[in-house]
Formats: C-alpha cells, sequence, structure tokens
C-alpha cells in the first residue's frame, strides 16, 4: 500500500489506505451533538510589515463551564505559516495535526513546498471533508496565515485565510477573528488597526484584542495573572515562525493589564 | 507436449544478483558517515534536482544509488509510511530500525516474486544523541540488511572506497573534515588508471543530518556553502551547516503566467475597461 505511485498528499493517501483517520469519513449517528465535547474559541490574526501575527486565548468550554483553563490553539503549520483552531476542540486537534503533515509530508515527496494558496487550498477541503459532522455541531473553523515567499513585496507577504464550515477559502486583508470572542475582537481590530504596523505592535494589538474579546465574551479566557497562563501569541516572517516566549507574552499581557487598569476601554 | 525448460532456483538467484550488481555497480557512489555534529550523505550526482539524499523523517535520511525509479519509488513508500506512523503514535515513535525492517521486506519480495529485482542499494541513516548512537543501515537489492559502523559505501567501486572511509573516518570529525574524507573517498575510483578525480562542487548532493537541531534535521547543503565546505573554509562552512531558519527547499517563485485565481479572471486584470 505504501509503494503505489500515487500522490503527494498525505490525507488522499489516507482516503486509500486507512480512511478512519480522517476526522470527516466516521459515521455519526444521527442528531445534535454541539454539547459533547469541549469547545476551543476566540483567535485573532493581523497581518504586520514583514509578517503576520496570530494570537489565541487558552480557554476551552463545555457549556457553562470551563473545560480547560491552558489550551493550546495556535500552532504552526509549518516553517512559514500559522493555524489557529477554533470550534470543537477535539477534531480541530487532530485536523492541525493533520494538516501539518499534509504540509510536511508534501514537501518531502515534491521536494518543494507548497505555495501559500496551496496550502490554504488543502486545509480547505480538509474542512470541507468535515461538513457532516459540522452539520451535527461538531463544526471547526481554522484560521490560517502565513509568509507568502512568493510575495513580490516582503512587506506586504503576511497573509490571513479564513475559512467556513463548508471549506472557502477566503483571503482576509489586514485582520481577522474566529470563534466565539470574534465579534468583540473584530471590533477592537476595527479601530486599532493600521496597515504596515510593525510586528511588535501587531503583537500587542493581538493581546489587546483578545482582552476585549475576553471583556465581552464569557467562552473567552483573559489573561490569567494569578496562574500565569498568558496568550499564545506567533508570527511568521521571513525568517519562519516563532512563539513568543511565555516571559515575552507574560510582558506583553501583563502591559495590557496595567493599562486597562486606567482606561478600562483600552 | 511442449518441453518445460527447468531452471533450478539456485540459477534463478544467481542471475538476479548478478543483474542488480552489474545495474548498481554502473551508477557512480555515495557515501555516509557519521560526524561529531551529525550524519553526513555525500552523493556524486550530476542532476540539482533528481535527488539520491533525501530526508525521510525528523531524525532520519536516506541515500540511494541504482535507478532512480526504483529507489524514488522505495523513498516515497518510506515517507508515507514514517508519516502515518508518526500520525498515528508520536514523532519520537517513528525509528530507522522500523524503516530498515519495511524496505528489507519490500526488497526481499520483490527480489524473490517478481522477474527483475530492484537494481538499488539503500541507506536508511538515523542521526542520534552521540556519534555512538547513530545508526546506518545498509539495505541491498535482495532485502538483506546491515548495521553499519558508523560509515558506509554504496555503488560502483564501493570496496576501495570504503577502503578509504575506514583508514581516514574517525567518529570525532568536524564537519568539514568529513567532507573532505568523503569527497577524498569517492574520487580514488573512476580516475584514469587508477589516479584520484577531482570532482567539482556542482557533481556532488551533500545533505546532513544536524544532531543537534529539534525536530526536522535534514539539511541539505548546496550553492555558495558546498563550495565554501570542499574549500576547507571552516568558518564559512561551519556557518553554513548552523545557518538559522527553517528548511528551505526549492521555493515557488513569483511566476505572473501561473495566476493563482482563475486564468480567466487574471487575464481580465490591467485590461482597457472597453476590451480593446
Amino acid at each position: 500500500m505504501f509503494t503505489n505511485a500515487g500522490t503527494s498528499s498525505f490525507t488522499t493517501f489516507l482516503s486509500r489506505v486507512a480512511p478512519e483517520m480522517l476526522p470527516g469519513r466516521r459515521p455519526l449517528p444521527p442528531g445534535m451533538a454541539a454539547d459533547l465535547a469541549p469547545h476551543a474559541t476566540t483567535i485573532v490574526a493581523i497581518s504586520a510589515a514583514g509578517g503576520v501575527v496570530m494570537a489565541g486565548d487558552r480557554r476551552a468550554t463545555m457549556g457553562n463551564l470551563i473545560a480547560q483553563r491552558d489550551i493550546e490553539k495556535v500552532h504552526p503549520a509549518d516553517a512559514y505559516s500559522l493555524v489557529g483552531i477554533a470550534g470543537t476542540a477535539g477534531i480541530g486537534i487532530e485536523l492541525m495535526r493533520l494538516f501539518q503533515v499534509e504540509l510536511e509530508h508534501y514537501e518531502k515527496i515534491e521536494g518543494a513546498m507548497l505555495s501559500l494558496d496551496g496550502k490554504a487550498n488543502r486545509l480547505a477541503s480538509m474542512i470541507r471533508g468535515n461538513l457532516g459532522a459540522a452539520m451535527q455541531g461538531l463544526a471547526v473553523v481554522p484560521l490560517f496565515a502565513g509568509f507568502d515567499l512568493a510575495g513580490a513585496d516582503p512587506e506586504r507577504a503576511g497573509r490571513i485565510f479564513s475559512f467556513d464550515v463548508t471549506g472557502g477559502p477566503y483571503e482576509e486583508t489586514g485582520y481577522d477573528a474566529i470563534g466565539s470572542g470574534s465579534l468583540f475582537a473584530k471590533s477592537a481590530l476595527k479601530k486599532r488597526f493600521r496597515a504596515g504596523l510593525s510586528v511588535d505592535d501587531a503583537t500587542r494589538l493581538a493581546v489587546e484584542a483578545l482582552y476585549d474579546a475576553a471583556d465581552d465574551d464569557t467562552a473567552t479566557g483573559g489573561p490569567d495573572l494569578t496562574r500565569r497562563i498568558y496568550p499564545v501569541v506567533m508570527t511568521a516572517t521571513a525568517e519562519g515562525t516563532r512563539r513568543l516566549t511565555d516571559a515575552e507574552t507574560a510582558a506583553i499581557a501583563e502591559g495590557v493589564v496595567a493599562s486597562r487598569m486606567e482606561n478600562p476601554g483600552g | 507436449m511442449a518441453m518445460q525448460f527447468y531452471a533450478s532456483p539456485e540459477q534463478i538467484m544467481r542471475d538476479r544478483s548478478e543483474l542488480a550488481r552489474k545495474g548498481i555497480a554502473r551508477g557512480r557512489s555515495a557515501v555516509v558517515l557519521s560526524y561529531s555534529g551529525g550524519v553526513l550523505f555525500v552523493a556524486e550526482n550530476l542532476s540539482s534536482a533528481l535527488h539520491k539524499v533525501s530526508e525521510i523523517y525528523d531524525r532520519i535520511g536516506f541515500a540511494a544509488v541504482g535507478r532512480y525509479n526504483e529507489f524514488e519509488n522505495l523513498r516515497r513508500a518510506g515517507v508515507r509510511m514514517a508519516d502515518l506512523n508518526g500520525l498515528s503514535y508520536d514523532r519520537r515513535d517513528v525509528t530507522g530500525r522500523a524503516l530498515a525492517n519495511a524496505f528489507a521486506q519490500t526488497l526481499g519480495a520483490i527480489f524473490t516474486e517478481q522477474s527483475k529485482p530492484f537494481e538499488v542499494e539503500i541507506c536508511v541513516a538515523e542521526v542520534g544523541a552521540t556519534a555512538d548512537d547513530d545508526e546506518l543501515y545498509r539495505l541491498t537489492y535482495d532485502g538483506s540488511v546491515n548495521d553499519e559502523p558508523g560509515r558506509m559505501a554504496m555503488g560502483g567501486q564501493a570496496e576501495a572506497i570504503t577502503g578509504v572511509l575506514k583508514s581516514q573516518h574517525r567518529a570525532d570529525m568536524s564537519l568539514a573534515e568529513a567532507a573532505r574524507v568523503a569527497v577524498q573517498a569517492l574520487s580514488t575510483v573512476g580516475g584514469e588508471g587508477g589516479a584520484a578525480r577531482t570532482i567539482a562542487a556542482n557533481q556532488l548532493e551533500v545533505a546532513v543530518l544536524d544532531r543537534h537541531r529539534v525536530g526536522r534535521t535534514f539539511r541539505r547543503i548546496t550553492g555558495a556553502a558546498l563550495t565554501a565546505l570542499l574549500d576547507g573554509d571552516v568558518s564559512a562552512a561551519e556557518q553554513s551547516a548552523e545557518a538559522g531558519g527553517p528548511d528551505t527547499p526549492a521555493q515557488p517563485t513569483t511566476e505572473s503566467h501561473k495566476p493563482t485565481t482563475s486564468a480567466a479572471s487574471a487575464d481580465l486584470e490591467d485590461k482597457p475597461a472597453d476590451g480593446k
């Protein structure tokens, strides 16, 4: 089964040899299953000069309960792109892992990386595969962002793609947010975002937007100063992806909290 | 009644072995050796696009000599198996030994069942925490597998090359020293009248599994970095091996003639509105 000349796509390979490993291929009993599993919430992405920033809060909820305080929802998809997940956490994490393997697999088989648009299209088709489960309440909607190595202007090479449950993808200009708190995060970003922000300013802005989301949405977690749990912030630039260290995110989050002490509205 | 030709199994195996050996001996050679910073692959390869050396997984590399289509098929199978196991279990559970076993099964089955064996010789290398922990597996056309002691040569006149490696190679070498030994070993064969050849950098395919990296350790050394390494410019070479940043395989370039949106809409862009 491995030696068939076949395909460069790992999911296509799986659909042939191990379809049960694909999230969308499992038979589900009828009925709504929305309250069955934890939900991951808010992710924001901001394009900056020379790259893109993605940040996610750390909360997962089940109905009115907090299922997990320190879930990590923003991950590197490959060396130059980031993926954040919102929706049913278990399926989201599985989809994200599968997407990481998909990109790495193509790169190893073909000896060249997929284009950024190619990666977004690949992710879109994987989400489409989950449509049946999504209609029963187990929806996953990711946010994808990356540094476009083929971009003519490196200052504008940070690009963001959003998706809906039927696939997509839709390229977003400037910034985007997904998840239950996205309405508030996007409203905050609408007023604060400027084209050509530096990467450092964009990371601060991302944490601010998450703070605003947590302020008004119970399913989004704010910076947890007592437990030292802060948002996950990642960047993708010409140098590759990077996750800010705990100390760096702590400094940014504490700065945001301190400024909100004076002006709660930001 | 038609007469059936009888050939003894022994004769059949001998013929197949001979075919495979001849095919492999025609090709250019490759060497794999441990050095202080990891595992070094050096293959003579005139093509810069069709690789003899490639990445299989985080700490596992693959080198092959012989027929390209045959070892490429095995390499793809190896990548698929590694990725499937890494996804089902964990990245740490993908091992060179398991891959070597799978390749051995495949090659062994092809050797006995098919009318023509694969004319390939393969190395599966896994980089360890120290040079002593490195694992090099040699797989031959008949499915036999050998654990090699930190160095190996494959391809035409492999024995002569192995002789040079044996006398010159040490596990505590630097990358520049190891590269020099590898190229020296490769150049001892194939020269006129038994003399050593000079092999230019553009005829070599060089890659390392970098011991000190986390995650994907495979790095190709190409272009200026390779020339510097072979010239013994240690500082530049070490720098290239250390060169930070993620793996950068051939990047997609800006190709305006290949629009990523619909070709029809790209065709209409930048055209005067009146259609002239």
